[in-house]
């Protein structure tokens, strides 16, 4: 008559938590890599607050307050730092977001399909090349004497060859470029893939309506990838404050300065290089709470906009 | 039928111009790649007149020699060669078994594990205490640095789960009934029928180890454990040129610069990754849009 009850909820838990122990265990040892590599370092934020020294633990610390923020707040390069990462990340948005919509507005519209994917194929290529080889690329281009100064001297647009990379003015306007020139058909293959999935139907529509190639991208295709294009421009406001570290790096130096030390640079620096470790930790910090807002304004006005968000 | 598929005179100008607008993106992307491997394959000390732009003036493979020669070229290709190796193996790996874990609905706590996952693709913990959490592990100047904290990738983990969801159950099911434990249906089943996303994240996860040279600037600073993306970060950004010079060997030193050096070990660099994408490019754009729209 015992066996006959039914189990008590607790025994019948651990008979099923038994039975997929397997699949547990390879659930946990993901979650233990989640913990010790993603929350270790958030706990390490911690020192942001604190006057850490590498001598001692996080924990024996002494605890400073906002300290560290007001130091940066204060600090000289604050307002440079600031209009650096702002420019170059709304620059970027402005200008690098639309152009690959516009891209595969275009190249859906090219007729042979051979020259469609021999078109992606090489327009992707630049997005697996390192930034330290484009790097490479960019300081042999833009050097005294190379490409582009003899086409300029050669053409008489300049009198006298100009060290682009040495000129804090066209900083900006390098790392922008090249970040286009790298992404512009990576960046497309998302929306051609949305594209590709709009009804032919509506085509065949405004074609007996009579609209012609640029009315069907503007009232056909662009409002059929609304969504898509919302999502990926809340995607891109959020990650547009980290997305151009590696770039930057290579291409800084100390005659650029003062166009290129953005809030990830600075952190490296006064991190890395002068070890004031809860200084940069807490001027990090300050970046991640902007790139918060940042994705909270974007989603919301997309939402307004559309009724599409990341949630 | 006939009239929709006339070309009127404005359609045909529109063609006109867009396809040569699409050649004109083309030339642009590829030409700055063409400049590079022309002028790696030109003389050295010819290369530095300039005006190298379509074809080698004067024929040479010194440059490459050079760069063959060179102990620290080699020494840090074969860093990159390992890290590449290995560390992709082991994040699809185990990346894709928890992905299969997570998966499976009857997971106890199952939606807690993705709660605790998703939260790091908005949080993270920075440079600086991530540094640190390195050096407690005694990761710094270690092999590993490169491996086990990239080893696992939440957003590669969505990428797989998409993908599980989609496997029939009734392929597990027969599985069990014959007797397979989760490990075995995982290993023989799930990674077997699975290889189109496998591909996909192989490539993502190869061309990121491939090409990350951050890893070995701030956690390495043995020379002999940099892999070659951080030589060239070195040489590129911060100039050495003389050391460069003076590191050739003797006998083929006289025609090589440090400029022509640098961009024959460019495109040594870039060779694999050229070669390989061309074969992985079905599966990647199949495996962007699942991780994209639906993650």
């Amino acid at each position: 008559m015992e066996n006959m009850r039914p189990d008590p909820p607790r025994r019948q838990w651990l008979r099923q938590m038994y039975r997929q122990r397997h699949i547990q265990i390879m659930a946990l040892l993901g979650i233990a890599w989640i913990i010790l590599f993603n929350y270790v370092p958030m706990y390490g934020i911690i020192i942001a607050f604190k006057d850490y020294r590498i001598i001692n633990s996080i924990a024996e610390a002494p605890w400073v307050g906002l300290e560290h923020f007001k130091a940066f707040f204060e600090d000289d390069n604050f307002m440079n730092v600031m209009k650096n990462t702002l420019g170059i990340s709304l620059i970027k948005l402005i200008v690098g977001f639309p152009l690959p919509i516009i891209f595969a507005l275009f190249l859906n519209e090219i007729r042979s399909l051979r020259f469609k994917k021999a078109i992606q194929t090489i327009s992707y290529l630049p997005h697996f090349l390192s930034w330290v080889v484009l790097g490479g690329i960019l300081t042999t281009w833009l050097a005294d004497v190379g490409i582009i100064n003899n086409i300029l001297l050669a053409l008489n647009v300049i009198q006298e060859p100009i060290s682009y990379l040495a000129e804090p003015d066209y900083f900006w306007g390098i790392i922008i470029t090249s970040d286009i020139w790298k992404e512009l058909g990576w960046s497309a293959i998302i929306y051609l893939a949305a594209i590709s999935s709009v009804s032919p139907d509506l085509y065949e529509a405004a074609t007996i309506d009579g609209a012609g190639r640029f009315q069907k991208m503007w009232y056909v295709t662009l409002p059929s990838i609304k969504g898509t294009i919302s999502i990926l421009f809340i995607l891109a406001v959020s990650g547009v404050l980290n997305s151009n570290f590696d770039q930057i790096l290579v291409l800084r130096n100390a005659l650029n300065e003062s166009a290129s030390n953005v809030i990830d640079i600075y952190v490296y620096q006064t991190g890395m290089l002068s070890g004031r470790f809860s200084y940069s930790t807490a001027v990090g910090l300050f970046k991640s709470v902007i790139a918060l807002f940042l994705l909270l304004i974007a989603n919301s006005v997309t939402k307004k906009l559309n009724n599409t968000s990341l949630f | 039928m006939l009239s929709l598929n006339r070309k009127t005179k404005g359609e045909a100008l529109f063609d006109l111009l867009n396809n040569i607008g699409m050649l004109l993106i083309c030339f642009v992307t590829l030409y700055p790649i063409w400049y590079v491997v022309v002028n790696s394959l030109n003389e050295g000390m010819d290369g530095m007149r300039g005006g190298i732009y379509w074809w080698p003036r004067i024929f040479s493979f010194e440059n490459y020699t050079a760069v063959f020669q060179n102990p620290g070229i080699m020494t840090a290709m074969g860093v990159t060669v390992a890290k590449t190796l290995l560390g992709t193996i082991l994040h699809v790996f185990f990346t894709a078994m928890v992905a299969y874990a997570f998966s499976r609905r009857e997971l106890i706590g199952g939606k807690i594990y993705i709660f605790i996952g998703t939260i790091t693709l908005f949080f993270g913990g920075g440079l600086i205490p991530t540094y640190l959490l390195m050096k407690d592990l005694h990761l710094l100047d270690n092999f590993l640095v490169y491996i086990i904290p990239v080893m696992f990738s939440f957003f590669d983990l969505i990428i797989f789960m998409t993908f599980f969801r989609e496997i029939p159950d009734g392929l597990e099911e027969a599985a069990e009934i014959d007797g397979a434990n989760d490990w075995s249906i995982f290993v023989r089943i799930i990674i077997p029928v699975s290889m189109p996303v496998i591909a996909t994240i192989s490539l993502f996860h190869g061309v990121y180890q491939w090409n990350d040279y951050f890893a070995g600037v701030i956690y390495m600073n043995n020379m002999d454990l940099q892999p070659i993306q951080t030589y060239l970060y070195r040489v590129v950004a911060q100039s050495s040129s003389n050391q460069m010079v003076a590191q050739i060997p003797g006998g083929i030193g006289k025609t090589v610069t440090s400029q022509s050096i640098k961009l024959a070990t460019m495109v040594v660099t870039t060779m694999p990754i050229v070669f390989v994408y061309p074969f992985l490019q079905r599966y990647f754009v199949k495996g962007m849009m699942i991780g994209s729209i639906k993650g």
